[in-house]
C-alpha cells in the first residue's frame, strides 16, 4: 500500500509536465496580442491586432462550450441535443438582466464604498449569479427527463425541449423583452467591459475563463465522482450493483456541464453585446458536436483543436470557397469521421507510443548519419 | 424449519421473475446459510444468472420473497440492495475498461477508507493486481480482468458475495488460483456461487441448489449430491456424469 501512496504523490508532482501542452498554449495566447502589436505597430485596440483578438475571443468561448459538451458526450456518454439551451439560456439571462433590470438598479441604488462606485461590479456579480442559477435549472431540467429515457429517445426529447425553448425565445409576444427573431441587441456594458472600446480586457477575461474552466473540468474528470461518471458511461447496470445510483451522477454531470455552457453563453453575449435565438438553436449544439468530434471525444483538450479549426473554417472558408463553403466543410467533416474517427487528440493518444518510437528512430537515424563521417575519419 | 432459518443469511422464497414478457423464473427457492459456500447448479439457460440478478434487484421478481439478513429486499433498487452489504461479481469479467485497476477498485468504496482497509487482503489474494494497478482495464488479460471483478466486490465490507461463473473461459491454472481465492474468501464471507464446472463446484461448496427450467428442483449438502450420479446426470448433463464416473473409476483402480 505504501508504494501506491508514494507513486500517487509523484503523479501530483508531474502535474506541470502533464499539462505542459496546455500551459504553452496559454502562454502563447497571453503573449499573442502584444507580440502582434509589436510586429504590426498599429496599437492594441486597432487594425489587425484587434481583429485577431476578436477571433480568439470567440475561439476561447466556443472552446469552453465545446469542452462542456465533451463532458456530457465524451465522459458521461450522454448524447444531448439540447446543450445550446444552456448556452443560449446563459446569454439571454445576461442580456435580459443587463438591459431591463440593471439600468434602473444602477440609477436607484448606487453603492459607494469610500470614494469608489462599485454599483457596476455588484450588478455584474448578481447577473452572473443569476446566469449560474439559470444554468443549473436548465441542467436539472434535462437531467430529470433523462431518468426514464435513454439513447435515441433521450436525444429526441432533448431536441424537442431545446426547440421548445428556442420557439419561446423567438415568439413575437415577448418582442419587447427578447427582441424575438432579431434577438436582444444593445446590451449595455460598462466601458471597461466593452469589446469595441476595450477589447484587450474582454480578451484576457475570456482567456482566464478558458483556463479556469479547463482546470476545473480536468479536476472533475479526475476526481472520484468523475470516475463514477466515466464508469456510468460504460455500464450503468454494473454501477447499480456496486451500489451507485446512475441517475444521481447523470444529474451531476448535466448540471456541471450546463454551468460552463451558461457562463460561456453569458460571455458570448458580452462579446456580441447581444443574444440571438440562433445561440439557442440546434445548430449551435451541432457546431459544438462537430468541434468535439474533430478534436476527439472524451479528451477535454480535443475541443481546443476542434473549436480552433471550426473557427478558422467559419471565418475563412467563405472567402476561400465563396457561398459553397458548407459543401467543402461537409466533405472535410466526412473525411474526418471516416479516417480520423477518434478526432485529432484521440488518434494521437492511440498512437502516442508509435509516435514516440518513430521520433526516437528519426533522431537515431540522424545521429547515425552524423557519426558515420567520424567513423570514416577514424578508419581512414 | 424456523430454527434453521436463523442461520440463513439469505433466503430466496419461491420467486417468479419475468424478463420482458418471458417468465424466466417460475418458483426458485434458495437458502444460503451463513459462513459457507452455496452453489447454484443447472444447465445453460436454466435461470441461475437470473436468480442472482433477481437477488441484487437488476431483474426484480414479481412474486415471492427475498430475505437478506432478516430484511425483505425484493422490489428495492439495486444500489440500495448492494449498499446493504451484497457484492455481486457478474459473469463475463464485468470491469470498467476505461479505468485503471486502482480506479476500478476505488470506485467500489462505500465508505472512505474501504480500499485502504482491504487493499492488503486483496493484493495478497491476487498478487497480479498489485503489479498491474496502474494499467487500464482493457490492457488486462481475461484472467486478470476476472480477478479484478472479484477483487472489486471485496473492497467494501460485504456480508454476502454473489459470484457468477468465475471459471468461465479461464486457463486451468487460473481456475485453480481462482478456486483457492474463493476458498480463502469463504472463511470470512458467505458466498453464493454459480458454477458450470461441476468438479470445481463440488470441491468448493458445502450446499447446493439445482435449478432446472426456472424452478429449483433439488437442494441439500454437496457431499450427498456427489453420491447421486443419477441426479447429476438428469439435471446437469451427461458429460459431467461421465467425468464423475471416470473419477470414481480412477479412484477405484487406485
Amino acid at each position: 500500500m505504501a508504494n501506491i501512496a508514494i507513486k500517487t504523490k509523484i503523479n501530483q508532482k508531474s502535474w506541470l509536465k502533464s499539462e505542459r501542452g496546455f500551459i504553452i498554449f496559454v502562454v502563447i495566447m497571453l503573449a499573442f496580442p502584444f507580440v502582434l502589436n509589436l510586429i504590426t505597430g498599429t496599437g492594441l485596440n486597432e487594425g489587425v491586432t484587434k481583429f485577431w483578438q476578436g477571433q480568439l475571443i470567440i475561439f476561447f468561448i466556443m472552446t469552453v462550450f465545446a469542452m462542456s459538451y465533451d463532458l456530457l458526450i465524451g465522459y458521461g456518454g450522454i448524447l444531448s441535443f439540447g446543450h445550446a439551451a444552456s448556452f443560449g439560456g446563459g446569454a439571454y439571462t445576461f442580456g435580459l438582466l443587463m438591459k431591463h433590470w440593471a439600468p434602473n438598479f444602477i440609477k436607484n441604488t448606487p453603492i459607494v464604498i469610500g470614494n469608489t462606485d462599485i454599483t457596476m461590479i455588484v450588478v455584474l456579480l448578481i447577473v452572473f449569479l443569476a446566469v449560474f442559477l439559470v444554468s443549473i435549472l436548465i441542467g436539472l431540467m434535462f437531467a430529470v427527463t433523462s431518468i426514464r429515457l435513454k439513447g435515441t429517445y433521450f436525444a429526441m426529447l432533448t431536441l424537442a425541449l431545446s426547440t421548445a425553448l428556442y420557439i419561446i425565445i423567438k415568439s413575437t409576444d415577448l418582442h419587447q423583452w427578447t427582441g424575438a427573431d432579431e434577438g436582444l441587441h444593445g446590451v449595455p456594458l460598462p466601458v471597461w467591459l466593452n469589446p469595441t472600446q476595450n477589447r484587450l480586457t474582454v480578451y484576457l477575461i475570456s482567456l482566464a475563463f478558458l483556463v479556469i474552466s479547463y482546470f476545473l473540468m480536468k479536476r472533475f474528470v479526475n476526481s472520484p465522482t468523475g470516475h463514477v461518471v466515466i464508469a456510468n458511461r460504460e455500464n450503468e447496470d454494473r454501477m447499480r450493483m456496486i451500489g451507485y445510483n446512475p441517475v444521481t451522477f447523470r444529474t451531476i454531470v448535466f448540471v456541471f456541464a450546463s454551468i460552463f455552457a451558461g457562463l460561456a453563453g453569458a460571455l458570448y453575449s458580452i462579446w456580441n453585446m447581444s443574444a440571438t435565438p440562433t445561440m439557442m438553436s440546434v445548430v449551435t449544439t451541432v457546431n459544438a458536436l462537430i468541434m468535439v468530434i474533430i478534436g476527439g471525444m472524451g479528451t477535454l483538450i480535443g475541443p481546443i483543436f476542434g473549436a480552433g479549426i471550426s473557427q478558422v473554417i467559419q471565418q475563412f472558408f467563405y472567402t476561400w470557397f465563396g457561398a459553397r463553403w458548407p459543401l467543402v466543410f461537409g466533405l472535410l467533416f466526412i473525411f474526418i469521421v471516416m479516417f480520423v474517427p477518434y478526432g485529432i487528440v484521440g488518434t494521437y493518444r492511440m498512437h502516442a507510443v508509435n509516435f514516440q518510437q518513430g521520433r526516437k528512430r528519426l533522431f537515431k537515424h540522424f545521429s547515425r548519419q552524423e557519426e558515420s563521417p567520424r567513423e570514416k575519419e577514424v578508419s581512414g | 424449519m424456523s430454527d434453521v432459518k436463523h442461520d440463513d443469511l439469505l433466503l430466496v422464497d419461491h420467486i417468479h421473475t419475468y424478463i420482458g414478457q418471458f417468465h424466466i423464473l417460475e418458483g426458485v427457492s434458495v437458502r444460503v446459510p451463513k459462513g459457507s459456500i452455496t452453489v447454484l447448479l443447472g444447465r445453460n439457460g436454466a435461470g441461475k444468472t437470473t436468480t442472482l440478478k433477481s437477488i441484487i434487484g437488476l431483474t426484480p421478481p414479481r412474486e415471492g420473497k427475498i430475505i437478506f439478513d432478516g430484511m425483505e429486499i425484493q422490489g428495492k433498487r439495486p444500489y440500495n440492495i448492494a449498499n446493504l452489504g451484497i457484492g455481486y461479481v457478474p459473469e463475463h469479467r464485468a470491469i470498467f475498461r476505461q479505468l485503471s485497476v486502482l480506479e476500478n477498485l476505488k470506485l467500489a468504496e462505500r465508505k472512505k477508507g474501504d480500499f485502504e482497509r482491504s487493499s492488503d487482503f486483496i493484493f495478497k489474494l491476487f498478487p497480479d493486481l498489485k503489479r498491474l494497478y496502474k494499467l487500464p482495464g482493457n490492457h488486462l488479460s481475461g484472467g486478470q480482468q476476472q480477478m479484478l471483478a472479484v477483487a472489486r466486490a471485496l473492497v467494501p465490507e460485504n456480508k454476502l458475495l454473489l459470484i457468477d461463473e468465475p471459471s468461465e473461459g479461464l486457463a486451468p491454472i487460473l481456475i485453480q488460483q481462482m478456486m483457492e481465492a474463493i476458498e480463502t474468501l469463504s472463511h470470512t464471507t458467505t458466498i453464493l456461487l454459480v458454477e458450470q464446472n461441476f468438479i470445481m463446484a463440488s470441491q468448493l461448496a458445502k450446499q447446493f441448489t439445482i435449478i432446472d427450467d426456472g424452478k429449483s428442483v433439488s437442494s441439500g449438502l454437496m457431499k450427498d449430491l456427489v453420491l447421486q450420479p443419477e441426479v447429476i446426470h438428469r439435471y446437469l448433463g451427461a458429460s459431467i456424469k461421465t467425468r464423475i464416473e471416470l473419477e470414481m473409476e480412477h479412484e477405484s483402480k487406485e
